[in-house]
């Protein structure tokens, strides 16, 4: 769903904002270039407010933003607070654990209130893939989503983006190989849409259990996807790859019958050290975080040098608050 | 609201505008401002020059190289991006920010912040605010080329390239060559 005409030119002046138009962030696939470049460039400007002595601005100083979280998170939320709070807003976390949220009609509800709060933005995790676009639609605050089910995770995928350009200079004709859970994993499919996007190559590698349907029949030819190349084996996808991205491999899918055994796994599947050995010697290694290491991941692949786990995080919070710079004014005038 | 005056970034020269100052003009007034920075200076004469994007970054290192043409000595120069401290929140369409990068400890040293035209001061406010998150200067000056009046706050600039009186629905812009073709101060009027 877009709330903004895409490829609206509003490009008068070099500073002028792609972003003036946007309200909600719900996945990457209605961000353009354009808008995607513009995140980028002022998260640079953000890692500089960071690594100052004092990690305070006042741009959003009496703006109200409240967390919705209504499924687990550790990195997602604490960045999101705290990219609020280096910005001076106000923000609240409100911690929907339990089953009566489940229901439609209480999400609104409690979305509503917030609403009712003055809420100047809404950054929503749920379990339901679609649930940050019901409240899109129904609400005018601004809504950022922060994980619907297996649908979305699009500041994750800014973050990845942001990481990838600032370590090999840019994205564009770079080979992405992304290895794991590919049928449950948000991560995935927002990076799908800014990756592609950005122009970079991407393969695609997991058993076969774990890749949707649609995905291991192939892309049609106008499908935006259809550069993407769906791989079975592990060796021939991290070949020559620039960044090799191994996904979290939830332990439920193993009992749910998708997989014989972890084990056998991480055997076939997991990123080790003699597989980075066939991608390029200066590749890099990303994990959207938690990590099961010695199964998707070894820990000494994880920890070693061409690892960027750790500064994907740190990237995190400066994504977070060019997002916040760029969406809460601009929200403004819709009101 | 902070509205910047003039914005070269990535505009093409403007047709039918008014000339108010050439590129000789500029140069001279550059090292006018130069020497007078110096002058102002004497008794601590440690400054650091700080550009206000985007004008003023050129500017800050044009008369930084004078300063060294004149002493020997190159001050430091850094760049200033306000846009984490402009007053007008609830505007639509927040500028692209630039990166901004003071490149030494400004604690208790002179600063001198240079911006290509004076308007409106709110500008030099937030500016100014900003360059407080890195430190206390012993000292806050401003060089502008331009200071075309309508101040909104009580704020001056000590060094001054011209001064030009003009109306409201004028619009002054400051093209320098290191964004368009040449360096060239135009008047011209804002379309309805």
């Amino acid at each position: 769903m877009t709330t903004r005409g895409s490829g609206l030119a509003m490009t008068t002046s070099a500073s002028r904002s792609h972003l003036a138009n946007r309200r909600h962030v719900l996945d990457l696939d209605d961000f353009s270039r354009e808008e995607i470049e513009e995140v980028l460039q002022n998260t640079d400007v953000m890692k500089e407010v960071l690594s100052r002595d004092i990690r305070k601005v006042p741009t959003l100083r009496g703006k109200t933003i409240y967390t919705l979280f209504y499924e687990a998170s550790t990195r997602t939320r604490a960045s999101f607070e705290q990219a609020g709070k280096v910005m001076s807003a106000d923000v609240i976390n409100v911690s929907a654990g339990g089953s009566s949220v489940e229901k439609g009609e209480s999400l609104y509800d409690t979305a509503l209130t917030l609403q009712a709060m003055n809420a100047d933005m809404i950054i929503m995790r749920h379990s339901h893939p679609g649930a940050p676009y019901f409240l899109a639609r129904n609400l005018d605050s601004p809504i950022v989503n922060a994980g619907d089910g297996a649908h979305a995770h699009p500041t994750q995928a800014l973050l990845d983006l942001y990481t990838i350009q600032t370590h090999l200079g840019r994205i564009e004709g770079l080979k992405v190989a992304v290895v794991g859970d590919i049928l449950y994993s948000r991560v995935v499919r927002s990076n799908l849409w800014g990756l592609t996007t950005m122009g970079a190559q991407v393969t695609l590698c997991g058993p076969p259990t774990l890749m949707p349907l649609d995905f291991l029949k192939g892309f049609p030819e106008e499908h935006p996807f259809a550069g993407v190349t769906i791989e079975n084996s592990v060796d021939a996808a991290v070949e020559g790859a620039d960044v090799v991205m191994a996904l979290r491999l939830q332990i439920e899918r193993q009992r749910a019958g998708h997989l014989p055994s972890l084990r056998e796994y991480s055997r076939m599947y997991g990123v080790n050290a003699s597989r980075m050995k066939l991608a390029k010697p200066n590749a890099l290694v990303m994990h959207p975080g938690p990590m099961n290491e010695g199964v998707e991941i070894d820990a000494d692949v994880a920890h070693g040098a061409a690892s960027v786990i750790e500064e994907q995080v740190t990237n995190g919070v400066a994504v977070r608050m060019a997002l916040l710079y760029s969406l809460v004014t601009s929200s403004q005038t819709g009101k | 609201m902070v509205e910047r005056s003039s914005d070269t970034a990535g505009e093409a020269p403007a047709i039918g505008g008014r000339q108010v100052l050439d590129r000789e003009q500029i140069r001279r007034a550059l090292i006018r401002i130069a020497h007078e920075i110096l002058e102002g200076n004497v008794r601590d004469p440690e400054i650091v020059v700080v550009g206000i994007h985007s004008g003023g970054v050129p500017l800050a290192e044009r008369t930084a190289d004078f300063i060294e043409e004149f002493e020997g000595r190159r001050p430091p120069v850094g760049q200033l991006d306000i846009g984490l401290y402009r007053d007008d929140l609830n505007r639509r369409g927040r500028p692209v920010m630039r990166p901004t990068s003071i490149p030494v400890p400004i604690e208790g040293r002179p600063v001198v912040l240079i911006d290509d035209v004076l308007y409106t001061g709110r500008t030099v406010r937030a500016a100014m605010d900003a360059l407080n998150d890195f430190g206390r200067p012993s000292r806050v000056q401003l060089a502008v080329l331009i200071d075309r009046g309508h101040r909104e706050l009580p704020i001056r600039a000590d060094y001054v390239g011209r001064n030009i009186p003009t109306s409201l629905d004028e619009e002054v812009r400051v093209h320098l060559r290191e964004t368009t073709d040449d360096d060239e101060v135009v008047i011209l009027r804002r379309r309805a």
